[in-house]
């Protein structure tokens, strides 16, 4: 009964994959979408019973379902494990992509590929639960390979759109930022195979539990390559520095599709990896490369959320404040908070993909205009959008009793708890900077006068049903944190037990009070600033800092001079030099070679006996001569 | 003193000959008095290698050949007077008819 | 003594009648010098004992094979020289040459042959022709029956090729029907 609801959960977003493909090229029909959203809830229910279902009895289900790789000592099975923490993600995962799929019938509604959109989209459900489940290694890279795949085709939808240069962005097509994003993950996805390759070469197997039983017996010097590999790959993955450009590149993308892959699952799959694999990472020997992640972790999280402060794109601020946020898990993860980084990532995954679900509508709304200097006053026009907004906002920047408030701040006491103080410090001052950009954003769209006025834009609601499709993940973003001492009791049973120290404890309200208050004040210095109407402030926007974070501390501009233009010139050298040269030229040398001798060999057969008999004669000689010659050596 | 040598040296001359013969005349008999020529070199060899080492079985051979020899003249002939009859010569410029 | 000399007398004569086999103009002459060197090569069947393929090469070559070609010299024009274009004689001496002179290095060379036993040797006091016999519808009874096939089938097929329409000359381009549309009319 259980196992039938496993691959229930698993297949059913294949099923409408595959479905919605048979109607890939064909016009726009409604109920593809229909029937989709449908199987996708179909996957969210039994995905939810599964979880009740873990819940009551504590006992994971571990199916598999055949053998797929057996070659000598290599055996890999097509295995599924569900177990607290895979359950967690699959039911975060269907439960977000359910609401995305039907928001996506509202928001694909003029698209020409209406069909193909829901083909991609649940292909990358297909791709994430496949991730997320499988009771091995190497069934998770390859979940891993296909979410990157589908995040491939999604940001790219839309590919013939051409480079459109706006004031606030930099010009960028879709087709390029999906390559972007498909490569930067190529090269950490190298990182992951090594690690991956490690494990298996002083393990011999891939499989979760066997792995782990043997990683006592490996040397220091294993442990910390294999973790440090692994981490390179959910790096990539899940967008840290340095290989976080392509993350707000990725908002190329159809709205939805940021809501649900490069927000609420796939950049979440790093996250996912270091909480999977935290025997490894929770080991003495390995303390270093943890420390590393909560340390890279919560430097993201200040980075990220520093060019947020200024970033006038209504998107790329929430794909900057997604990338921080990841940066809060790493640090929990780092620290060995593993069941608090899960618990944040499902907190984070409602609240932000209600955020990019609400900034759809103001998009949809502004006819894709994304520049909030162009905004104002909405909160006439959208109103169910600007309360959700609003909740998610609040939720995002950690007031209490929303979601965010109990994950986030459960780490921030972390960073405390651990003794890296300065790690604190820097969670703390990126809370309040969190809220400051959060409430700038909504203050900038919903509050103050209606500049987009001036651009002859009349905006309008999105349709009912879509509104009404997003209330679970509001419901959620509001009420999640109470779930957090069951979900601590329900995933500590696999993941290890993170407690407070006394002193932490008998302290816990003031640091929660110092969070707080620097959250009320980045809201209220934002509401001061923004709230009544834009004003533009000239020698601020020139001065250096301004620019620095407006450009993303120029990292863009440093790849493209330094990697990708010498890259390019290199391979132009190559391609010019050697391939052009040595390798065309040697293959049409043989093909000239062949032609030329295939022409002068022609003229042997004269059609004249005689000339016949005289080559046979010259064979003959030269059989001669080879046989006096090998009398003579032999 | 006459050896082995004296005699399969003799044989290769007469080969020569022969193969000089076949490539040099155009004319399908002569082509064939040539061929008579080697194959009769062959035989000086075959003959010679039996006597030199005792032994029969070069003379079968020997044998084998003249019954080849035979068989080729007997269809080799025919041919040619069809051939002859067709086109009213046996030169082989002129017969060039195959020509890919 | 006397072999030495039959021996150089029989090649000179030989290598001198087969080169004008080959470089005669005129088929009379190339014919007569064939048979002649043919001849002298059972001369030297003889000189090495074996009796018997002597006698076969002056009855087979010289007495049937020669006769053949005589005949079938009637069906050409014998008496005119051939003209022929000899182009590249160079390349003929020179590939001529060259396989005299590696086959003859060849054969000049020293033979191991202490490893070579007879696998039908000759005996003492028996005649060639008895030998020869016996050898012959032994060990190769089936080489000599296939033989005699060959030469059976070589036979019909000489008759069929040049006995059909002798009456009829096919020098002058005719097709077949035209040939049957002339029969019908007669």
């Amino acid at each position: 009964m259980m196992e039938n609801l496993v691959y229930i959960a698993l297949f059913a977003p294949l099923v409408s994959s595959l479905f919605s493909a048979l109607f890939g090229m064909s016009k726009r029909q409604t109920f593809v979408g229909v029937i989709a959203s449908t199987l996708l809830f179909i996957s969210f229910l039994a995905s939810a019973t599964l979880a009740s279902h873990i819940v009551s009895t504590g006992t994971p289900i571990h199916v598999t379902m055949m053998d797929w790789i057996s070659a000598g000592d290599l055996s890999i099975p097509f295995g599924f494990l569900v177990d607290q923490v895979s359950v967690t993600m699959m039911t975060v995962v269907t439960l977000v992509s359910t609401v995305v799929h039907i928001y996506s019938i509202g928001y694909m509604d003029h698209d020409k590929s209406f069909n193909r959109f829901f083909s991609y989209l649940s292909a990358f459900v297909f791709s994430m639960m496949i991730l997320v489940m499988s009771d091995n290694f190497a069934g998770l890279f390859i979940g891993w390979e296909g979410v990157g795949v589908c995040s491939w085709l999604l940001i790219g939808f839309w590919y013939h759109k051409a480079d459109v240069s706006r004031e606030e962005n930099p010009s960028i097509s879709p087709s390029w930022a999906a390559n972007e994003a498909f490569i930067v993950n190529r090269i950490a996805d190298l990182g992951m195979l090594v690690g991956l390759f490690i494990l298996y070469w002083n393990t011999g197997s891939l499989q979760y539990d066997v792995v782990f039983e043997t990683l006592p017996s490996l040397s220091g010097s294993v442990l910390n390559a294999a973790a440090i590999f692994l981490f390179i790959g959910a790096m990539g993955k899940s967008a840290q520095f340095p290989l976080h450009t392509w993350l707000t590149d990725a908002m190329e993308g159809p709205t939805p599709v940021s809501a649900l892959i490069h927000a609420a699952t796939m950049v979440t799959a790093g996250v996912f990896l270091v909480i999977r694999a935290n025997p490894l990472f929770g080991m003495e020997e390995v303390a270093g490369v943890s420390y590393f992640i909560a340390a890279l972790g919560t430097f993201v999280a200040f980075f990220a959320a520093s060019m947020a402060l200024v970033n006038r794109d209504l998107k790329r601020i929430i794909a900057f404040s997604t990338l921080s946020q990841l940066g809060y898990m790493f640090a929990a993860a780092g620290l060995g908070a593993y069941w608090i980084a899960l618990f944040h990532l499902a907190a984070h995954a409602f609240f932000k993909a209600l955020l990019f679900l609400g900034a759809g509508n103001v998009m949809h709304a502004m006819h894709d205009e994304l520049d909030i200097f162009k905004m104002g006053g909405l909160k006439k026009v959208m109103r169910p959008t600007y309360i959700y907004m609003g909740l998610a906002s609040l939720a995002l920047a950690g007031i209490p009793f929303f979601a965010g408030f109990f994950s986030k701040d459960a780490i921030i006491e972390t960073a405390w708890n651990e003794g890296t103080l300065v790690l604190w410090a820097i969670l703390v001052i990126t809370a309040g900077m969190t809220a400051f950009y959060s409430f700038r954003q909504v203050f900038l769209t919903f509050e103050g006068d209606e500049r987009y006025k001036a651009f002859d834009i009349h905006p309008h609601e999105m349709y009912k049903f879509v509104l009404i499709a997003m209330s679970p993940l509001a419901l959620l973003a509001v009420v999640a944190g109470f779930g957090m001492g069951s979900f601590e009791h329900f995933v500590t049973t696999l993941l290890p037990e993170y407690h407070m120290s006394e002193h932490t404890h008998h302290i816990a309200w003031l640091l929660g009070l110092v969070v707080l208050v620097v959250a009320v004040g980045g809201i209220a210095y934002a509401y001061k600033k923004y709230a009544k109407g834009l004003k533009r402030d000239e020698a601020l926007e020139n001065s250096f800092i301004y620019q620095l974070l407006a450009n993303q501390y120029y990292i863009p501009q440093f790849y493209e001079a330094f990697i990708t233009k010498p890259y390019a010139m290199l391979s132009e050298i190559l391609w010019k030099e050697v391939d052009m040269k040595i390798v065309d030229a040697t293959v049409d040398g043989i093909a000239k070679l062949l032609y030329k001798s295939g022409d002068g060999a022609r003229r042997m057969q004269s059609g004249n006996l005689s000339n016949y008999l005289n080559w046979m004669a010259v064979g003959a000689v030269l059989l001669l001569l080879v046989a006096a010659f090998s009398a003579m050596l032999g | 003193m006459i050896g082995l040598s004296h005699y399969l040296i003799v044989s290769a001359l007469i080969f020569s000959i022969g193969l000089v013969g076949v490539l040099r005349r155009r004319n399908l008999l002569m082509l064939f008095f040539a061929t008579e020529v080697m194959l009769n070199a062959v035989n000086i060899a075959f003959a010679a290698i039996s006597h030199y080492y005792n032994d029969l079985t070069g003379q079968m051979f020997a044998f084998f050949i003249i019954a080849i020899a035979a068989s080729e003249v007997a269809v080799g002939l025919g041919i040619l007077i069809v051939l002859y009859k067709k086109h009213g010569t046996l030169d082989l410029d002129d017969l060039a008819k195959m020509r890919g | 003594m006397y072999e030495v000399v039959a021996f150089y007398l029989f090649s000179g004569l030989t290598i001198g009648l087969f080169l004008v086999t080959v470089m005669s103009k005129n088929i009379l002459y190339a014919m007569t010098s064939l048979a002649a060197g043919m001849v002298l090569i059972s001369g030297f069947f003889f000189i090495l004992g074996a009796d018997f393929l002597g006698v076969v090469q002056l009855i087979a070559y010289v007495g049937a094979v020669m006769a053949l070609y005589s005949f079938a010299m009637m069906f050409f024009d014998a008496t005119r020289d051939i003209k022929e274009k000899n182009t590249n004689s160079a390349l003929v001496f020179l590939l001529g040459g060259l396989s005299a002179l590696v086959l003859v290095l060849m054969f000049a060379a020293p033979i191991h042959s202490d490893a070579i036993t007879a696998l039908y040797p000759m005996h003492e006091g028996v005649g060639n022709a008895q030998d020869v016999g016996i050898v012959l519808f032994t060990k190769y009874l089936i080489p000599f029956e296939v033989a005699a096939l060959m030469l059976l089938v070589a036979m019909i097929a000489g008759i069929i090729l040049a006995g059909k329409k002798m009456d009829q000359s096919l020098t002058e381009d005719m097709s077949a029907d035209e040939i049957l549309i002339q029969k019908d009319e007669k």
